[in-house]
């Protein structure tokens, strides 16, 4: 009898999605999802950036608000139209960045954020309660800048089991975490599960969800593409279906004339340590580029990237030998610097990093170029340059460029994202550099801009130039390399040339933890 | 809830357009205060915004009044600008005053102009040196400029206090703490006009504003470290990728706010005291910092915002001496103009709606 009972509550659908579909604008983030999660089940959610798996949780959690669709609980539809409201409906989520007060010890912590009114006292014995029924050590008393990343993300999950949450949502919880700490976070989630809790896990670590999901739905382009078991799928599966079919098509044949190798940049055991908490320590990276080729770095974002384009480009400097450009070491020479050899740099980041928001075209011009003016001449001279030397150039990339300005010398904010993105690249080209290192170059553009800037990398390449690409679309990757590699949790994948690795494959190094 | 959107398009006229209502709210602000607190309303507000400009020798007052505010005022700019703190103009004003005052009293029989220059030299040395100890704070141990520079104000003040009252106290001040007076050399003189005679205390030092002025503004619009302290404050990151040095940057605004507050110092004491005393000035350093914004952050915006505030204060002074309205209300209006200066710049940069919490 007992028995029976249990079979009939695992089976009952806790929570269920219903053609859900949000869009932003003309961009559909999540398109008639349909979502079924059963009670005390770990369901995993498995997508790379932009997939829609954020867009989708946060209807869930009350952030968002579905434009069609419907969400159920225990087969009652619901609106869930605050975080409030979400809670009282039993469901609790914890983000991958935290919002704790470091100064504030944990039990205050929690105090200020429950919906209920406890006494200090009365929380700290709840907390000690909870702590050691789940396995979660940690001290109430402890001020959170004095816990280790795997500690706050425990005072997270505390914080939501005080609700007795019906549901958890877990957003990327691992990426911050040791591999021990990885090890108890499974161990908890799977006790939660075996209790009736069920588990909503995003990631897009493959064997993780192998390890803790029962079942895994998988998005791409804001739509399901897959539900399915993990106990009958390999992560070889799960690679493929997450990237989808790559169709590798080149606009422009690429003559590519294998004589005149030269090697550009060299990149030896290059190491950095993480700034800060959510950063990425950057491991033994190593990398070899002739002149002519394009080296695509794959990899989901956050994994590296950005403290790799710093590092390359000599926003942080590190020892001399570890990056090599045409033999000379520059690891620790400043970008204005290297600029200067003939590298130039177009970070992820267009607003406010690669260009100043409220400057107008013919100054940010002037943000790289100010080196090359009255180059030869006295100290005072050069000390007198400004942006007023720039309006040539700035002009000339404009019209090179395609870039479609209000009028004729705008602020860099008031260009859409393609026409900033291709301004930026513009300018980079301009000074006819010898390598250039592209993060990111279609990211949020549309698809006119899109091509216009990868047609320009391509053309670039054909002029005998050393690019790298580090991309987080696949498909621009595989269209535009000579090379490929992935970074992931700040270490880079061996250096392959295209024919000899598959989307999968680069899949499987993107999913690996 | 209070919902801010940032606006797309600037009308370039409201950057004008904007401080000129600030001030006439405030006008109305300053009625009701009147009103209330049983004054006459109309005469308090003649008294303080008109009568100022009722005679030559007034007008030429607000000048020097002005002086020292909108030096300090261009200076602050820098910091301003490269979105770097600097609150301790007061401190730096002090500091240089008496590297320079000292400087001034070693040469007691000196009657040549020419120790000015080096009197100014010596100022903006002071005041630098007082303005690189935060920006040295900042960068080596990452400590706050707004404390360090504010708190310095504190401890500019007691040394000139000790100074004046210990080792430069003029034996025959009858225990009043005065240093010596200055040489003849080292006093700013009054202008004299050709068949008017001297306007009010208008001084020679007032010609420093005009040459002050232009260079900051070329500095800032065509230079490249001027370019480097915009970018520095508008995008630190973008700031980095062009390679700039964010130290020397963070360096060189604090100690140029610095001297530029100590050459302040030099001329006001110069040319209206001729001694030290405890107390060589009465808040312009933390009063240019409203200067400072209300100019817009450019210079020439500084010289009109200078002439507004010395107008308020000396409208203020006049209206105690005639109404006996108390003193303070000029604080009250500075709280009330940079309150509104404030917000007509939000205003200008966001669109404000209003929707209930849910």
């Amino acid at each position: 009898m007992l028995l029976h009972i249990m079979v009939n509550l695992n089976s009952k659908i806790l929570l269920k999605a219903n053609n859900i579909t949000k869009k932003f604008g003309n961009f559909v983030a999540n398109n008639s999802i349909d979502l079924e999660i059963k009670k005390g089940e770990i369901h995993a959610l498995l997508g790379e950036n932009g997939a829609g798996k954020s867009t989708l949780v946060k209807m869930f959690y009350g952030l968002l608000l579905p434009d069609e669709g419907e969400i159920f609980l225990n087969e009652k539809a619901v609106s869930i139209t605050n975080p409030k409201l979400a809670r009282y409906f039993g469901i609790g989520m914890v983000f991958q960045h935290f919002s704790l007060f470091p100064a504030l010890t944990v039990t205050e912590n929690i105090l200020i954020s429950l919906d209920k009114n406890f006494s200090k006292k009365e929380l700290e014995n709840k907390i000690s309660d909870i702590s050691k029924k789940w396995g979660l050590s940690i001290k109430p008393s402890k001020k959170v800048n004095e816990l280790s990343v795997g500690e706050q993300q425990r005072v997270e999950i505390i914080r939501c089991l005080l609700q007795n949450p019906k549901i958890l949502i877990m957003d990327e919880p691992t990426s911050v975490l040791s591999p021990q700490e990885i090890k108890n976070l499974f161990k908890v989630l799977k006790n939660l599960s075996n209790s009736g809790c069920s588990i909503l896990y995003i990631s897009h670590k493959l064997n993780e969800i192998k390890e803790i999901a029962k079942t895994v739905t998988i998005l791409k382009t804001g739509q399901v593409i897959d539900t399915l078991d993990t106990k009958n799928v390999s992560t070889k599966i799960l690679a493929e279906k997450m990237v989808g079919k790559k169709v590798v098509k080149l606009k422009t044949k690429r003559s590519f004339t294998k004589t005149k190798q030269k090697v550009a940049l060299l990149v030896n055991n290059l190491s950095r340590t993480k700034k800060n908490l959510f950063g990425v320590s950057l491991n033994n990276i190593n990398i070899f580029l002739n002149y002519g080729e394009i080296l695509g770095i794959a990899g989901i974002a956050g994994n590296g990237q950005v403290e790799l384009m710093e590092a390359l480009s000599g926003e942080t400097t590190g020892i001399k030998e570890e990056i090599m450009f045409e033999g000379k070491p520059i690891g620790d020479c400043k970008i204005d610097f290297r600029r200067r050899l003939g590298m130039e740099f177009v970070p992820e980041e267009r607003n406010n990093h690669a260009t100043v928001s409220d400057f107008k075209l013919n100054e940010n011009t002037f943000l790289t170029f100010f080196g090359r003016y009255n180059i030869n001449e006295s100290f005072i001279k050069k000390m007198m340059t400004s942006a007023n030397y720039s309006y040539e150039d700035s002009i000339e990339i404009i019209k090179k460029n395609d870039v479609r300005c209000p009028h004729e010398n705008p602020m860099a904010k008031q260009l859409s994202g393609g026409n900033l993105q291709k301004f930026i690249i513009g300018r980079s080209f301009q000074s006819n550099p010898k390598l250039v290192i592209i993060s990111q170059p279609t990211w949020g553009v549309d698809i006119g801009a899109a091509t216009s800037i990868r047609q320009q990398i391509i053309n670039l390449s054909q002029n005998q130039k050393a690019i790298i690409l580090i991309s987080q679309d696949l498909d621009e990757i595989f269209e535009l390399s000579d090379k490929i590699s992935v970074i992931s949790n700040g270490h880079l994948s061996k250096i392959k040339n295209k024919q000899n690795i598959s989307p999968t494959e680069v899949g499987l190094l993107m999913g690996k933890n | 809830m209070f919902i801010f959107t940032p606006r797309q398009i600037e009308n370039n006229n409201w950057v004008i357009i904007s401080p000129l209502i600030s001030v006439i709210f405030t006008i109305i602000i300053g009625a009701f205060i009147f009103k209330i607190l049983n004054y006459p309303v109309l005469e308090s507000l003649y008294q303080v915004f008109v009568s100022p400009f009722s005679r030559p020798d007034r007008i030429a007052d607000i000048f020097v009044k002005a002086c020292p505010l909108i030096i300090i005022g261009i200076g602050l700019i820098f910091c301003f600008r490269a979105n770097i703190w600097n609150i301790g103009a007061e401190g730096q004003f002090i500091f240089g005053t008496l590297c320079a005052g000292s400087f001034a009293l070693l040469f007691p029989d000196n009657e040549n102009k020419f120790i000015l220059v080096l009197m100014f030299f010596v100022g903006f040395l002071g005041g630098a040196i007082w303005g690189s100890i935060p920006a040295i704070l900042k960068i080596k141990l990452n400590v706050n400029e707004i404390l360090v520079s504010l708190m310095l104000v504190y401890i500019a003040m007691l040394f000139i206090d000790y100074i004046v009252r210990g080792p430069l106290r003029d034996p025959m001040s009858f225990g009043f703490p005065l240093s010596k007076p200055y040489p003849d050399g080292a006093i700013i003189s009054k202008i004299h006009f050709p068949g008017i005679g001297f306007l009010g205390q208008l001084h020679y030092g007032i010609l420093s504003i005009f040459v002050l002025a232009p260079l900051a503004w070329f500095l800032i619009n065509r230079t490249l470290p001027g370019f480097q302290i915009k970018v520095f404050g508008s995008a630190p990151k973008a700031s980095n990728f062009a390679g700039f040095n964010k130290n020397k940057i963070t360096f060189v605004v604090l100690a140029l706010s610095g001297g530029m507050a100590g050459i302040a110092g030099v001329i006001e004491v110069s040319a209206n005291m001729g001694k030290l005393q405890p107390e060589v000035s009465f808040g312009y350093g933390f009063t240019a910092i409203i200067v400072a914004f209300l100019g817009r952050l450019n210079p020439y915006g500084v010289i009109f915002a200078g002439v507004i505030i010395a107008t308020a204060k000396l409208g203020a002074d006049n209206a105690q001496m005639i109404l006996g309205i108390p003193k303070v209300v000029t604080g009250i209006f500075e709280g009330v103009l940079l309150f509104f200066l404030l917000a007509g710049e939000t205003i200008q940069n966001y669109k404000i709606s209003f929707k209930r919490k849910t």
